[in-house]
């Protein structure tokens, strides 16, 4: 039981992960992307439609992180190159992809998706309980985990990380140091684009294999939000998305249990809880403060 | 830009005759509270209309709103479409019952029907709904039949009347073949999220259910349940695509009948105001192929099926007793509609509270 | 060829007051060739999305109901915005408004008498506000960021509405439906017009709190303030101004609209409390606050064109079946247009070639 118990956190946790990660890169650069939601489920619809016609989950997964790449970059056009307020670009952005989503899913309604395989280590996956846990899942969940580590080495260890970092916490002054701001805005855009696409698949392809409208239910948000609570370092989105999971997982299981408390407080436990460890965590000042990005949803034009 | 505004104008007065000129004797109108492609309770209601537009042809026009959200917008939509024409509309969830009668009394000559509501406060008003819970009981006798583990599991939306029958139901059919039968149930606190209503069938299956029955609209628990290696039943539609090995049977809801009688009765001028709630005698209540399980179970299945639809046996005939060990129905007493349409207690045996 | 932006010397009121218009003009033509590609009549369409819903009179006072949360929200938060508050969570402080205020006609149907209005609207007042300076107090004591505190705090509203109504506040008559009794006459916020639609005070409310905003903003020293604050905190401590009172001061403005909006709302349009309330009004208000440019009177024009868009988008789905699916995704093009021409009023914009660089649009008129 407590290994199911752990596999099924890990699934709930992993979307929240790799969409949050990727938002983490775009306002680590300085941008604010409110249009998260919109980028996963125009990955969902184009993940779950492009394996359907394959019949390669891999496929859909690739076409997806394009579609959601090239999806965030209208949002970078308007944001980045016409100036216009990033929130509300954000918002826009998300009803357009809400929209088209269900636009272009409309045929794919009531249709079996493929289904990613686990991954299958001789030996190693039948493990009492690590077994499946650490060898036995599907493969976008090591993605996931990958993805995270890649994002803080890049970030905290390269050069190019500290650029993209210098860029979000002051684009005036990285622009006098000759960095091309608007540029690699850009990228960090597309990646978080890619990412939102990434995790969208993943709803379509393992989560659920199946397409339905809206079937992101928020959880582009709840990734926005898992940004801020881990104040924008890598590994406590991790944990994030692991906390959020596991109280999400653990009141069904109360639940299930017949312990008589109402449904309704129970399904508030991982709102609540997000925002009680978020305070303890911001009481000390210093944790927070250094890393929010001092630029967030600052708009730059350079000067000439 | 005035220019274009005006040409504009125009040119829609022009195809506004246009479309008064079309030969359909019958407009007919629907209101969703999701959109169609839910592939669950908004999608059977759609299918409703589509079997309407092709008993009728050109005879009937039909027009319908999707995702119309319970509230301030329902009252627009309703009076929209009373003012755009139509001659009949359906508006196919409970929220919009307040709305409905408020509009119906300013257009006396256009008809309205309200799903799963009870108030008729004008002559125009009609409501229908369907007997879900008598396919649920169903459910109970095989998963009764079928579970080694002896416990279900029970994805429920909200806590409302019929949902709250759908699980009495399913635990009555469930103790007439085994007494000792034992009902997880776990709010989902939404009719649609697959994701939500897969962890939910996870959790269940983890605390030890074999089989998972759902009153919430995705198919997310029979994909679940089938990767689980479990049974299931699926809800509001067929989902058999979803689980061909896990699949028990499903309620498919199936409005088309209903739909095609009243505007049949609208183009003949018979329409009256009526409460209809059809079961399984009518046809609004179809069960999906049985499949998956013993013939033992199967002819069981059939036979409790046969005796509903006959009139023979309602699910909610005594002895009954109370989830407080209070005795709701006698030995032979059958339920009055009045008490089940605002159900609200649980019978012995489910484990689970409800709020009061 | 490259796009590139020079700053106009000083805001271009030609451009301010033109960009709305090109911006309908392109969402025109962009609307036109999307409905043409879908095999719709493109001129049919676009005359049941933005004409069809002005025709008629009712359908005016639905406008105005529609818009009227809306302004009145997003005028609230325009005061956030402008002091660099992201309250997201005006969703939950409009259902808390929503609840508070129903107290009265909820719990004491009997007591019915000409105060019972004004004192649910003013209860509805201190519950949003009360609500909103939960993420406010958590800010300033803790330094807890107030987007995730008050976009979680959205969800913990529409849990904490749901369990009311399923439990201790259902109506007794109701048939164990989730509902509360329906609000009693002196409960019920009344039409401006009855002959005529359903429009109610909610939108007189709405222009009276926009006016009020404006004056606020442009007119007095806690307008300065807010502004001062917004745009540099290190420049408001220099002239004394308390970071901490305006981050409480922006959050019980904006919680207290909100939950203005939420009673009036119920009181006005439901005529009690449902599950649902709002179809998201909460987070539709922050588009509407921005493409209003955060100021109070461009938003009571930007909540208008918001609510058109619904209201069209029915009109379209009814008349010409195109799907809600479209209708969306039209309205976020919509709004992308809106936003992009808004860059001429400060920016002008320039076509940068390979070889030369030629100045094509908007020169003149800086």
């Amino acid at each position: 039981m407590l290994e199911g118990i752990l596999l099924t956190i890990a699934t709930a946790a992993t979307p929240l992960l790799i969409a949050a990660v990727g938002e983490l890169v775009v306002e680590r650069s300085g941008v604010l992307n409110l249009g998260v939601e919109g980028m996963m489920v125009m990955g969902a619809v184009t993940g779950f439609g492009v394996a359907l016609a394959t019949g390669s989950p891999w496929l859909g997964v690739l076409a997806a992180i394009i579609v959601g790449a090239l999806f965030s970059l209208l949002f970078g056009f308007l944001t980045l190159t016409l100036v216009t307020n990033q929130v509300a670009t954000g918002l826009a952005l998300t009803l357009l992809g809400l929209g088209l989503a269900g636009m272009l899913g409309e045929s794919f309604v009531g249709l079996p998706g493929v289904k990613m395989i686990y991954i299958y280590i001789p030996g190693l996956t039948d493990l009492p309980l690590v077994g499946k846990l650490f060898f036995g899942q599907d493969p976008l969940f090591y993605v996931s985990i990958l993805l995270t580590a890649g994002v803080a080495y890049f970030l905290f260890k390269t050069r190019a990380g500290l650029t993209l970092r210098s860029v979000g916490d002051n684009h005036a002054s990285a622009h006098a140091l000759g960095i091309k701001v608007i540029g690699i805005r850009y990228m960090a855009v597309m990646f978080g684009g890619a990412c939102a696409g990434l995790a969208g698949a993943y709803l379509s392809l393992v989560y659920t294999p199946q397409w339905n409208e809206n079937m992101t239910a928020g959880r582009g948000w709840i990734a926005l939000a898992l940004v801020v609570f881990a104040s924008w370092r890598p590994w406590r989105v991790l944990a994030g998305a692991y906390l959020f999971g596991a109280v999400s997982i653990g009141q069904l299981h109360a639940q299930a249990l017949g312990i008589g408390v109402p449904s309704q407080l129970l399904s508030s436990l991982p709102y609540l809880a997000t925002v009680v460890v978020l305070v303890l965590i911001s009481r000390n000042r210093r944790l927070t403060m250094v890393n929010t990005p001092a630029s967030l949803g600052r708009p730059f034009v350079p000067d000439r | 830009m005035k220019k274009t505004i005006l040409s504009l104008a125009a040119a829609a007065a022009v195809m506004s005759f246009g479309t008064v000129a079309a030969e359909a004797k019958v407009k007919a109108c629907w209101i969703y509270v999701g959109p169609i492609g839910d592939f669950g309770y908004s999608y059977q209601h759609h299918q409703g209309l589509l079997e309407a537009k092709a008993k009728f042809g050109d005879e009937l026009e039909t027009a319908y709103l999707e995702s119309v959200p319970e509230g301030a917008d329902a009252e627009r939509a309703i009076e929209r479409f009373a003012r755009s024409g139509c001659n009949i509309i359906f508006a196919t969830s409970f929220g919009y019952m307040d709305p409905l009668n408020k509009v119906a009394g300013k257009f006396p000559d256009v008809k309205f029907e309200h799903a799963t509501g009870y108030k008729r406060e004008h002559p125009n008003v009609a409501t229908y709904n369907s007997k879900f819970h008598e396919g649920r009981y169903v459910q109970g006798v095989i998963a009764a039949k079928e579970s080694k583990a002896g416990v279900a599991g029970y994805i429920a939306s909200f806590p409302i009347p019929e949902v709250v029958m759908g699980i009495n139901a399913f635990m009555l059919g469930a103790q007439s073949v085994n007494p000792d039968f034992k009902v997880k149930v776990v709010w989902a606190n939404t009719w649609f999220d697959a994701g939500k209503e897969a962890d939910a069938a996870k959790a269940l299956i983890d605390q030890g259910v074999d089989i998972i029955t759902q009153h919430t609209d995705s198919t997310a628990p029979m994909q679940v349940a089938t990767e689980r290696g479990i049974k299931a039943f699926g809800q509001a539609s067929d989902m058999i695509k979803f689980g061909p090995t896990t699949q028990l049977t499903s309620i498919v809801d199936d409005w088309g009948p209903y739909y095609i009688e009243r505007i049949q009765e609208v183009i003949d001028g018979t329409w009256k105001q009526s409460d209809v709630w059809g079961g399984m005698k009518e046809g609004h209540v179809v069960m999906a192929p049985y499949a998956n399980m013993s013939d033992e179970t199967k002819k069981l299945a059939e036979e409790t099926e046969a005796k509903i639809k006959s009139g023979a046996f309602n699910p909610f005939t005594g002895p009954v007793t109370k989830q407080d060990g209070t005795e709701w129905l006698k030995a032979g007493e059958v339920a009055q509609d009045s008490v089940l349409l605002g159900l609200n207690f649980y019978v012995k045996g489910v484990d689970d509270k409800l709020p009061q | 060829m490259r796009i590139e932006l020079v700053k106009r010397p000083e805001r271009s009121a030609l451009f301010a007051a033109l960009s709305p218009f090109i911006a309908l003009g392109l969402t025109l033509i962009a609307g036109a060739i999307m409905f043409s590609l879908l095999g719709k009549n493109p001129v049919e369409a676009l005359y049941y999305y933005f004409i069809d819903p002005l025709r008629e009179v009712w359908s005016l006072h639905e406008l105005a109901v529609k818009a009227a949360p809306l302004i009145l929200i997003a005028v609230g938060l325009s005061i956030c915005y402008l002091s660099n508050n992201w309250n997201i969570g005006a969703e939950g402080q409009f259902i808390v408004g929503a609840i508070v205020g129903s107290i009265l006609p909820v719990m004491f149907p009997d007591f019915q008498s000409w105060i019972v209005l004004p004192l649910m609207l003013l209860m509805g007042i201190v519950g949003g506000a009360a609500y909103g300076a939960i993420p406010a107090y958590l800010k300033v004591r803790f330094n807890t960021n107030e987007i995730l505190t008050s976009l979680m705090l959205v969800y913990v509203a529409q849990l904490f509405l749901d369990w009311m109504v399923r439990g201790p506040w259902r109506n007794p008559a109701g048939m164990n439906f989730p509902e509360t009794r329906t609000f009693s006459a002196a409960a019920t916020l009344p039409e401006i017009w009855s002959a005529s639609g359903r429009a109610n005070w909610g939108f007189v409310f709405a222009i009276v709190a926009a006016i009020a905003m404006w004056f606020m903003l442009s007119r007095t020293l806690k307008g300065f303030e807010v502004l001062v604050l917004g745009q540099s905190p290190r420049a408001g401590r220099f002239a004394g101004f308390s970071q901490s009172r305006m981050v409480f001061f922006a959050f019980l403005v904006s919680g207290g609209l909100a939950g203005l909006a939420g009673i009036s709302e119920v009181s006005g349009a439901i005529g009690q409390l449902r599950p649902t309330i709002s179809p998201g009004y909460g987070f539709a208000a922050i588009i509407v606050a921005f493409l209003g440019r955060l100021n109070p009177l461009g938003i009571i024009a930007a909540g208008l064109v918001l609510a058109l868009s619904y209201l069209g988008g029915e009109a379209a789905q009814i008349s010409i079946g195109v799907s809600d699916k479209v209708v969306r995704a039209f309205q976020g093009m919509l709004l992308f247009f809106v936003l992009a021409c808004d860059t001429l009023i400060l920016y002008r914009i320039r076509f940068v070639g390979s070889s030369a660089a030629k100045t094509v649009e908007g020169t003149q008129n800086a």
